[in-house]
Parts: C-alpha cells; sequence; structure tokens
C-alpha cells in the first residue's frame, strides 16, 4: 500500500490511530464472548452426550453452531462494525455454498437408490 | 454519489478514511460505497480487505469438502460408522463419547479469545502484553495440533485407512482424514506465523517502522488484527466441522 512506502509520518499514524479508536472495546466483551461460547459448545456436547437422535439432535447441533459462527464472525472478527459494503461482499456469495448443498442432496439420494438398485443393500459399495 | 479525488494516491488513501466518517450508512452507504471511486471498502485497509476475500475462498474450500463429505455419506448403502463411539475415549474404565473433540474445542475456542485480546492490546500500543498473549494464543493452537496428531494415530492404529475401516461405510477415513487433515494444516500454518508476529511485535517492529525481512515494507499494529481475522476463521471452521463430523 502506497502509505507503507511514504516516510511522512503523518500519513503513516492517520489511518492506523483512525482504526485504534474505531476498534477499541473493552476486555469485558471478550471474556463475555469467550464464556458464551464455552457454554454453547458445552451444550453442543450435552446433544451428544445425552444420545438426543433425530430431528431433534439435528435442529440443537445446527442452533448451537450457528449462534458459535455468529459470535465469532461478529465479535471477534470485528464484523459487527464494518460497514455494509463489506460485510455484504463477504456474508452473501457463502449463500452459494448452500446452493450446492440443495443440489448435491437429491443427487446423493439418486446415488444411493441407484446403488440398492443395482448392488442391493449388500456391504462394500 | 461521486466523490471527485483528484490528489495523488499518498493522499488520495488518507481522504478516502477521513470520507468514510462523512459517508452516509446502511443501505444507502453500501450503494455510494460500491459505486464511488478508487475504494469500495472505506474504512479498512487493503491488507485487511483481502485477508477477508482469502477467508472467502477459504470458506468455498471447506464448503466442498463438508459437501463432498454429506455427498459420501448420504449416499452409502453401509451404515456410517457412530462418530460418538469412534472418537470416544476409555479412563479408568469409563467410556466417554468425544471426550478427546470436546477438549480440543475448548483449547481452540480459548486459543481465540486470547487472540481477540492480542488484537485489543495491540491497538493501545501495548506490546509485550500483545506479543505474550499471541504466543500463548500459538502455544493453545500447537497444542490442538498436537491432540491431532494423537487422534490420527489412534486411529490408524484401530485400522483407519481412507478405503476402509472396521466400522462400516469406507468413505468416512477418506473424509475425517481430508477435513479434518485440511484444517489442521490450516492450525499449523497459523501457529508459524503467530510465532513470526508475536516477535516482531515484541521486538518493537510497528512502533520503529522496522523493514520486514521478506516484503521490505514497513508493517502496522493493524497486522495483528488480519492474523486474528485468519486465527478467528480457523476456530470458525472448526466449529462446522465438530456440528457436521463429530456431532451428526
Amino acid at each position: 500500500m502506497a502509505q507503507a512506502t511514504v516516510d511522512n509520518s503523518a500519513h503513516v499514524q492517520a489511518p492506523a490511530a483512525l482504526s485504534a479508536e474505531h476498534q477499541q472495546h473493552p476486555i469485558k466483551l471478550y471474556l463475555v464472548v469467550w464464556g458464551l461460547l464455552f457454554v454453547l459448545s458445552v451444550c453442543s456436547y450435552f446433544v451428544d452426550y445425552f444420545q438426543f437422535q433425530g430431528y431433534l439432535r439435528w435442529s440443537l447441533i445446527i442452533v448451537f453452531m450457528l449462534l458459535k459462527a455468529g459470535l465469532i464472525v461478529a465479535v471477534f472478527m470485528h464484523m459487527a462494525w464494518e460497514r455494509l459494503a463489506l460485510i455484504y461482499a463477504i456474508l452473501l456469495p457463502p449463500i452459494a455454498v448452500l446452493v450446492f448443498v440443495a443440489l448435491m442432496a437429491p443427487e446423493a439420494h439418486y446415488t444411493m437408490l441407484t446403488r440398492l438398485a443395482f448392488f442391493g443393500a449388500a456391504p462394500g459399495n | 454519489m461521486v466523490e471527485s479525488v483528484q490528489t495523488p494516491v499518498p493522499q488520495a488513501h488518507s481522504q478516502a478514511h477521513s470520507q468514510a466518517h462523512r459517508q452516509p450508512g446502511g443501505m444507502r452507504g453500501f450503494v455510494s460505497d460500491w459505486a464511488s471511486d478508487q475504494q469500495a471498502f472505506k474504512n479498512v485497509s487493503w491488507g485487511k480487505a483481502m485477508m477477508w476475500i482469502f477467508l472467502l475462498s477459504d470458506t468455498f474450500i471447506f464448503g466442498c469438502f463438508l459437501i463432498a463429505y454429506m455427498t459420501a455419506r448420504m449416499s452409502t448403502t453401509v451404515p456410517w460408522p457412530n462418530p460418538s463411539e469412534v472418537f470416544g475415549l476409555t479412563i479408568a474404565g469409563h467410556e466417554i463419547p468425544l471426550l478427546l473433540i470436546a477438549i480440543m474445542t475448548f483449547v481452540l475456542i480459548t486459543s481465540s479469545g486470547t487472540m481477540a485480546m492480542a488484537v485489543n492490546f495491540g491497538y493501545r500500543r501495548e506490546r509485550r502484553r500483545t506479543a505474550l498473549l499471541m504466543i500463548l494464543t500459538a502455544i493453545l493452537g500447537a497444542a490442538f495440533v498436537g491432540m491431532q496428531a494423537f487422534e490420527w494415530t489412534k486411529l490408524i492404529h484401530e485400522g483407519v485407512r481412507p478405503w476402509e475401516n472396521p466400522w462400516g461405510a469406507a468413505q468416512f477415513g477418506s473424509s475425517f482424514f481430508m477435513i479434518t487433515g485440511f484444517h489442521g494444516t490450516h492450525v499449523t500454518i497459523g501457529v508459524i506465523f503467530l510465532f513470526i508476529v508475536a516477535r516482531k511485535v515484541w521486538r518493537g517492529d510497528f512502533d520503529t517502522g522496522r523493514r520486514g525481512f521478506f516484503t521490505s515494507r514497513k508493517g502496522r499494529y493493524e497486522i495483528v488484527e488480519i492474523m486474528g481475522l485468519y486465527w478467528h476463521f480457523v476456530d470458525l471452521v472448526w466449529v462446522f466441522i465438530f456440528a457436521f463430523f463429530y456431532l451428526w
């Protein structure tokens, strides 16, 4: 970047000082989020420990996962304090991954059905 | 909407920074940022923007791995091995499910917390504290990789291979080694870079303007935050791997 090569200290200092004031949060915030992440991890561990099954298990796993991911991205990665231009540039493209999931799920079902039709349920597929 | 900035590049940058404060927020700000000259990301430096874009590309890589795993698991006619039992540890005669994975999760979350605090102290220019917290982060990361090596060794001794395993669907091994292997590689690279940046912070490179050995450019404390973005991302990926591979 230009400012790194310019020797004028005013130019070097200005953006850094600005981001510093931009990203100043009390340490307590990070400790609270850290604690929440611990609690959520314990919760998701208990999903396995108590052997919840079926839709209850899957929905609990997804809920705890999304809460943890949201806390990490919003607070630890400071996304909550960024401008919308950056937030949308980073958070919208992963929707394509969800589309890919929606494409591959029926594809996987189809593969399984053909395996059952041609090889039966025997192991070794 | 478009500002006419005719000044040469060095001034244009700091001007863009001061402009960010006069920019409208919300949806209007989003439209005017993307429609403006020179810089779409107004108060984000190129280093930070490029790290975010790299992380976005990494999201697609891990996304594709997890989709490949989903497809393999959904399409197999052989039962999938129960991760709760496969990754359980027997301690004092008690079978505890997923114990090692739970410990690894807590270690990685803790390392994310120390990294977040390192970034905070970096912006306060407290360089000793910043460096120590980064070294603590790196040690926790190395501990994570160590536990993963232990897990791999255990599974390989039990007969897990990318093409077979004693418990069920053959694709279990290939999915496991590829996903956790790539994640472990990311953690290892992060640990190495954490030590490099921590050394620079400890020596005061960002206060004295000492030039880097590789780029011969002066660094800034923002590098700590960029390093933090990468590290938190590694933690983020683990959240998804933990949910989909180990718990599902």
